[in-house]
């Protein structure tokens, strides 16, 4: 897989694809999208990476371990089950914030974090499974 | 807060629970996001191994007592319901209570929490590096979920949580027998799993709504759809769960190859989740369904416990020894069912308890064994009472519990069952179960004279390497817990008593129930 072509091509490919990722997941609320779908692009563009370049780079390039990321992501979406605790509403209940930063009304909810959490815990473990499937064929 | 204004298609106020909720009501959820959330924590930390048992003895710590409180209110004011995100029951997903779920949850957070204790010694550095801690958490957030959970998909979600952190647990340490093991049981144990889904399939084809209080008054109310079938898919993949004759062969297979805390753990909790379901589907959501069966489910009582005992006094491995005695135990509990009476429900109730207990204290015993003595072997064993006569007094206390003498937790669920099965007029059904209890008294009590009694092998002594001080605090700890908690229902029967009534009553009348789920009527 190291055709010149794919090598030269991947490192944008992959900047997209995890930018892409990232509206997804945000996106994700009232259309179609989320962290599952976002995770899933996420972990791909890993995987693309990692034939281009080989796992090593794609490896120091995500610092953390796979493992580390999926940990995160369900510790986060965990957590942003419990701000319901002090609402006195059921656990999960989602609950909603709108501050203006600079201008602009943001839409920010416990729901968003569960996505995040969601996100990270996909490309964590899709993209460990893809990194790990890719070092075996070296 | 704020919900219904974001949105503006639909009126959110008819979908949702209006209730407010109070901190209290959060015990319910406990069980399951604590142990989940630092699951994650300690995967997060997965280089800090020295913390991960810290983190995961204050969690099941925290869940114990938290599963005590939930337990006494239960008690007190009946079954403890919560709908996630506010979403009204029939469709979202509920977490409810009652004193069955809470009677097991309790009894398995305190065996989690125990086999930390003992873990904090026996899991070397490849099996914490490898995710020990984390695996121990989710299973025991997967067992309390599929305990408190009240909707047939999310409990069929909480075996999957349970089932792949146990395939992690089996094969950690990556070793020949324990892959081999984690074969048979991964198979077995998905097609289980696949035949419940099938049957879930099947239930929301037939009702269209998988909540089971909606489920329970929709079945009331049908007549001549072909509820055998289900039941008996339900009974069929829960058998198999629970390692009944004959489904049994992966238990027996597989049990005695991983580090034996997993053991303990897996013969303490994964056959009783299968017993649980058993009940609350076939028993609370089918009625009748014991009823239609009850010719299968006594045969199946019968040479489960029958096969169990004579297995376990066929082996010589000392795990393997248990592991049979676990089928006995699930044999007994059907015993029951298969009566189908509430006294019955009652005893089986009783035995899951007893049996989780009994079974993860002779697990953690037999590790212990294995350590001082160097094999698991009957053959080779010997010499335990001269070393340590206290840890041999542990011993002896749980063959006595597990052969079901007074005064000790096996006793009363066994008298109970003797007694339910003679006044349901199975007079056979009594005798191959006392049988088979003798014969596992004989089994283990087997393993107690090689292993203690017994000083010499072939006029040489058996050489003994003496647990440190640390592993003495490490191991004989959890296990004195144990027995202490299995003497105290024994003296004092009656809270257990009392709380496996209110299961067995739960089960066959489940009014209370239905009512706490659907605070706003059918």
């Amino acid at each position: 897989m190291n055709t010149v072509i794919f090598r030269a091509l991947a490192p944008y490919l992959t900047t997209l694809m995890m930018l892409f990722s990232v509206f997804v997941l945000l996106r994700g609320h009232n259309e179609p999208g989320g962290g599952f779908i976002g995770g899933l692009i996420a972990a791909s563009a890993l995987a693309i990476y990692g034939i281009s370049n080989g796992v090593p780079a794609v490896r120091r390039a995500i610092w953390a371990h796979p493992i580390h990321l999926a940990g995160t992501g369900l510790f986060i979406s965990g957590l942003s089950g419990l701000p319901s605790l002090f609402a006195n509403v059921p656990f999960l209940t989602g609950l909603w914030v709108f501050p203006t930063i600079l201008g602009v009304e943001l839409k920010l909810s416990t729901i968003l974090f569960f996505d995040i959490g969601v996100y990270m815990v996909v490309l964590g473990t899709i993209g460990g499974i893809a990194l790990t499937l890719e070092e075996r064929e070296d | 807060m704020a919900d219904e204004t974001t949105s503006s298609y639909v009126d959110l106020s008819v979908a949702y629970v209006d209730a407010t909720v109070q901190a209290a009501d959060y015990l319910v959820v406990l069980p399951v996001i604590g142990p989940l959330i630092m699951s994650a924590f300690c995967l997060m930390l997965r280089r800090q191994q020295h913390v991960q048992p810290w983190i995961a003895g204050i969690t099941l710590g925290a869940v114990f007592f938290g599963n005590i409180a939930l337990a006494l209110r239960i008690m007190e004011s009946g079954p403890v319901f919560m709908a996630m995100g506010r979403w009204l029951p029939p469709f979202g997903i509920s977490f409810n209570a009652d004193a069955l779920s809470v009677l097991m949850t309790l009894t398995a957070s305190l065996v989690s929490l125990v086999c930390v204790f003992y873990s904090a010694k026996s899991v070397d550095g490849d099996g914490r590096r490898y995710g020990f801690y984390p695996f121990l958490l989710m299973l025991t957030a997967g067992v309390s979920g599929a305990f408190l959970t009240a909707d047939l998909f999310n409990l069929y979600v909480w075996f999957e949580v349970l089932l792949i952190s146990s395939f992690g647990l089996i094969v950690l340490g990556n070793s020949h027998a324990q892959l081999d093991g984690a074969v048979k049981y991964a198979f077995l144990n998905l097609v289980a799993t696949t035949l419940f889904l099938i049957g879930i399939g099947y239930t929301y084809g037939l009702f269209g709504t998988l909540n089971m209080a909606d489920l329970t008054l929709r079945i009331a109310e049908s007549d001549g759809l072909p509820l055998g079938t289900v039941a008996l898919l339900f009974i069929f993949a829960f058998a198999m769960k629970a390692a009944a004759f004959p489904l049994n062969f992966w238990l027996p297979a597989s049990y005695h190859t991983p580090n034996i805390v997993t053991s303990a753990l897996f013969a303490a909790l994964l056959t009783k989740v299968g017993i649980y379901a058993l009940l609350r589907v076939a028993g609370m959501l089918l009625p009748g369904s014991f009823d239609t069966f009850q010719e299968v489910l006594i045969w199946v009582a019968a040479l489960t416990s029958l096969l169990g005992a004579a297995g376990a006094l066929a082996s010589t491995d000392i795990r393997k020894v248990l592991g049979f005695l676990v089928l006995s135990g699930i044999g007994a509990m059907f015993v029951g069912i298969a009566v189908v009476s509430p006294d019955g429900l009652r005893g089986a109730v009783l035995y899951a308890v007893h049996s989780i207990l009994v079974m993860a204290a002779l697990y953690l015993a037999a590790g212990v064994i294995g350590r001082m003595t160097g094999s698991f072997d009957l053959h080779s064993v010997g010499g335990l009472y001269r070393a340590h006569p206290f840890f041999a007094a542990l011993f002896l206390i749980l063959v006595f519990a597990i052969s079901g003498l007074p005064p000790f937790s096996g006793f009363w669920p066994k008298v109970i069952l003797v007694r339910s099965s003679m006044d349901a007029g199975e007079g056979w059904l009594t005798a191959a179960y006392l049988v088979s209890s003798f014969i596992a008294m004989i089994a283990i009590g087997r393993v107690w004279l090689f292993a203690f009694w017994r000083d010499d092998l072939d006029g040489t002594r058996i050489a003994i390497t003496p647990l440190t001080r640390d592993e003495a605090q490490a191991y004989i700890t959890p296990i004195a817990i144990l027995v202490a908690v299995i003497v105290g229902i024994g003296l004092i029967a009656d809270p257990a008593v009392h709380m496996a009534s209110a299961a067995a009553i739960g089960i066959i009348d489940p009014s209370a129930y239905i009512t706490s789920v659907s605070p706003v009527g059918p």
